[in-house]
C-alpha cells in the first residue's frame, strides 16, 4: 500500500512525566453515574456469588499444565 | 518485507466436576461429549510433533522435553482447531488465522466450545457431577496451566535477538492484558502476601529463557516446532501470557505483540528499549503493583515503570506502522484500531481507569473486588474475594462475573457461532477446516501441516500444509467446489 494514501494513525499522547498518575479528577455527574452503575453491579453479583464461598475456592484445585 | 503474522491462541480452561472430581476425567467427558455432538471426530495425527526441539543452539542446561499424550481424548473441528484433553485440562487450540481480530473471534468460538461441551456433558450428568469449566491460569494453590500465542516468524531471524527486543513487551504488557488475580500463591511472595496481582501467569515465571513449559517456566520460551517448513518458519510459542476475557485485551495482547514482532523482522533491534536486568524479578514486581509506580533498572542502567516501557513500545510500533503499513499483521484499518486501543488502554490505566474498566480484565476485576470488599466490609483474605476472582472466569454466561461487567464485545453473536462451525478463510486452517466437514468419512487423522484420507482401496494418503498461507478459501474454495468426495478432492491435488 502506498503511504500518500494510508491514514495517519491518531496519537492520543500523554506526557512522560508523572504528575498525574493519580486519577484525573472525574466531573461530578460522571463520577455519580460511575457509582450507581458499580452499586447496580454489586447487586447483581451479590446474587449470583456462590453461596458458600470458603468451600467453592477450597475446593477448587487443579493439576498444573503447560 | 515481514511476514505475515499468521496468529492463533491455545488455551488450557480448569475445570472441576465430573463423576469423580479428578480433572482428566472430566476433561476427557468435555472433549468426547463434544466430539459426539459432530458427526464424526477426527483424530489428532501426532507424527510430526516434536515440542522437545529447542531454538537455542546447542541446549544450554539440561531440559525436559514436553510430554505427549497419545491415549488422551482429542478431535479435529470443522473450524480447523484441535479440542483436546492436555495434561488435566480441556484445550482448545486455535485454527491458524491472518491477523489478530480474527484470531480474537476464534479465541471466542473457543469459549462458546467448551461452553457447549459443559453442556452436553453435563446433559448426562447428575446435578451433584456438574461440569464447571473456567478461563483462567491457576487455581490458586500453586498450580498454573496456561494461554499460549503463535506468531509466524522469519527463520533467518536470530532467536537472541527475538529475546532481546520481546522481553520488556513479555515483563510490562500486563499492565493492560494482565487478567488479575487474588493474592499470590507461591513462596516467593509469601512474605509480604499481596491482596491483587496484575497477572494470574507472572508470579510463575522461574527463568528469562528455556524449553519448559510446565516448570521453570521461561518469559521466553524456545519451543522450536515451526508446524511448517523450518527451512522458512519460525513459530514464536509465548506462554507468558493470561487468558482474557475481554476480547479488546486478547486483540490488543495479540496485536502488540504482532507488530512488535513485524518491527523487528523489517527493522532490527536498535529502536526496542534496553530490557531489564532482572526480567522474572520485573515481571514478578510489575505484577505485585496495581499503582503501577514500580520502576525496574534496565540493562542500560536506567530505572523505568512498566508504563514507561509500554508506552516506548507503542511509540515504536505506531513509527512502524506509520512508515510501513505493516501490512504483515493486518489491514489499515484493524492497524489503525489495534494502536488505538493499545494507546487508549495504556492512558486510561494510568489516569482514568474508570473508562477502560470495560477493556482491561485485571483492572475490572479490581474495580468490583474493592467495591465488594467496602460493602461488606470484608478483610483482605476473605474467601469471598477469591470467589469472585474464580468465578469472574466461568464459562457459563449464568454464573460468569466477566460477563456482568459490561466488557466491551468485539465480535457480534453470529459471527462467533460462525466460527464455531467454518474455518478461516485465510490460512491452510480454512483447507483443514473443509476436509473435515466435507469429507468426515475419509479423513482418518490431521494435524497442523498435514491432512490424512483413508479412501478405501490402497495406503493412507497424506496431504501436506507446510505453508500456513497455503491452502486458504482464494486457492481452495474452486477445489472444493468441484470435488465432492474425498477422492476427487486427492485426483484434484495429485493431477
Amino acid at each position: 500500500m502506498g503511504m500518500s494514501e494510508q491514514e495517519r494513525i491518531h496519537r492520543p499522547r500523554t506526557p512522560r512525566e508523572r504528575e498525574d498518575v493519580a486519577d484525573a479528577p472525574a466531573e461530578s455527574s460522571r463520577g455519580e453515574q460511575l457509582k450507581s452503575d458499580l452499586d447496580d453491579l454489586l447487586d447483581e453479583i451479590d446474587d449470583v456469588l456462590e453461596e458458600n464461598a470458603e468451600e467453592f475456592v477450597r475446593n477448587y484445585i487443579q493439576k498444573g499444565g503447560q | 518485507m515481514a511476514l505475515a503474522k499468521v496468529v492463533g491462541i491455545e488455551t488450557e480452561y480448569g475445570i472441576s466436576g465430573g463423576p469423580d472430581g479428578d480433572p482428566v476425567t472430566a476433561s476427557t467427558i468435555a472433549v468426547t461429549s463434544y466430539a459426539r455432538r459432530m458427526a464424526a471426530p477426527i483424530a489428532w495425527d501426532f507424527d510430526d510433533e516434536s515440542p522437545g526441539r529447542d531454538a537455542r543452539d546447542p541446549i544450554a542446561a539440561p531440559a525436559y522435553a514436553p510430554v505427549i499424550e497419545t491415549h488422551l481424548a482429542n478431535a479435529v473441528l470443522p473450524n480447523g482447531a484441535r479440542f483436546y484433553v492436555d495434561h488435566a485440562h480441556p484445550e482448545y487450540s486455535s485454527p491458524e488465522c491472518r491477523t489478530p481480530l480474527e484470531a480474537t473471534l476464534y479465541d471466542q468460538a473457543g469459549e462458546e466450545v467448551l461452553r457447549l461441551a459443559a453442556a452436553a456433558a453435563n446433559a448426562d450428568l447428575p446435578a451433584a457431577q456438574r461440569i464447571v469449566i473456567y478461563k483462567n491460569n491457576s487455581d490458586g494453590k500453586g498450580n498454573s496451566y496456561g494461554c499460549h500465542e503463535n506468531y509466524l516468524v522469519q527463520r533467518e531471524v536470530r532467536f537472541a535477538d527475538i529475546v532481546t527486543a520481546m522481553v520488556p513487551h513479555f515483563v510490562s504488557r500486563q499492565i493492560v492484558v494482565g487478567a488479575g488475580k487474588v493474592g499470590s500463591e507461591l513462596e516467593h511472595t509469601r512474605g509480604a502476601p499481596p491482596a491483587f496481582q496484575l497477572s494470574q501467569r507472572a508470579e510463575f515465571f522461574e527463568e528469562v529463557v528455556g524449553l519448559e513449559t510446565t516448570m521453570r517456566r521461561p518469559i521466553v520460551n524456545t519451543r522450536d516446532e515451526p508446524h511448517g517448513d523450518p527451512a522458512r518458519f519460525r513459530r514464536l510459542h509465548v506462554i507468558v501470557g493470561d487468558a482474557n476475557l475481554s476480547p479488546v485485551a486478547t486483540a490488543v495482547k495479540l496485536g502488540s505483540t504482532a507488530l512488535l514482532l513485524a518491527a523487528l523482522e523489517d527493522e532490527g533491534l536498535d529502536a526496542f528499549p534496553a530490557p531489564p536486568r532482572e526480567p522474572v524479578h520485573a515481571i514478578r514486581a510489575i505484577a505485585l503493583d496495581p499503582t503501577l509506580t514500580t520502576t525496574v533498572e534496565l540493562s542500560s542502567g536506567a530505572s523505568w515503570t512498566a508504563w514507561d516501557l509500554q508506552d516506548r513500545l507503542w511509540e515504536l510500533a505506531a513509527d512502524y506502522a506509520e512508515r510501513t503499513g505493516a501490512g504483515a499483521v493486518a489491514e489499515p484499518d484493524e492497524i489503525t484500531f489495534l494502536l488505538g486501543q493499545w494507546r487508549e488502554m495504556l492512558d486510561g490505566v494510568r489516569t482514568d481507569r474508570a473508562a477502560v474498566a470495560d477493556r482491561i480484565d485485571w483492572v475490572a476485576k479490581h474495580r468490583v473486588l474493592e467495591g465488594f470488599r467496602e460493602r461488606h466490609g470484608l478483610a483482605d483474605r476473605d474467601p469471598r474475594l477469591h470467589a469472585i476472582d474464580l468465578q469472574y472466569h466461568d464459562v457459563d454466561p449464568t454464573r460468569s462475573l466477566a460477563r456482568r461487567v459490561g466488557l466491551r464485545t468485539l465480535h457480534g453473536r453470529t459471527d462467533v457461532v460462525a466460527a464455531v462451525s467454518g474455518p478461516p478463510s485465510s490460512t491452510r486452517a480454512y483447507f483443514r477446516g473443509q476436509c473435515v466437514a466435507r469429507y468426515p468419512e475419509e479423513v482418518v487423522a490431521a494435524n497442523w501441516d498435514s491432512v490424512v484420507f483413508d479412501v478405501g482401496a490402497g495406503p493412507l494418503h497424506k496431504v501436506p500444509t507446510t505453508d500456513p498461507l497455503r491452502g486458504t478459501a482464494d486457492l481452495t474454495a474452486p477445489l472444493f467446489a468441484r470435488a465432492p468426495t474425498a477422492r476427487d478432492l486427492l485426483a484434484a491435488l495429485e493431477g
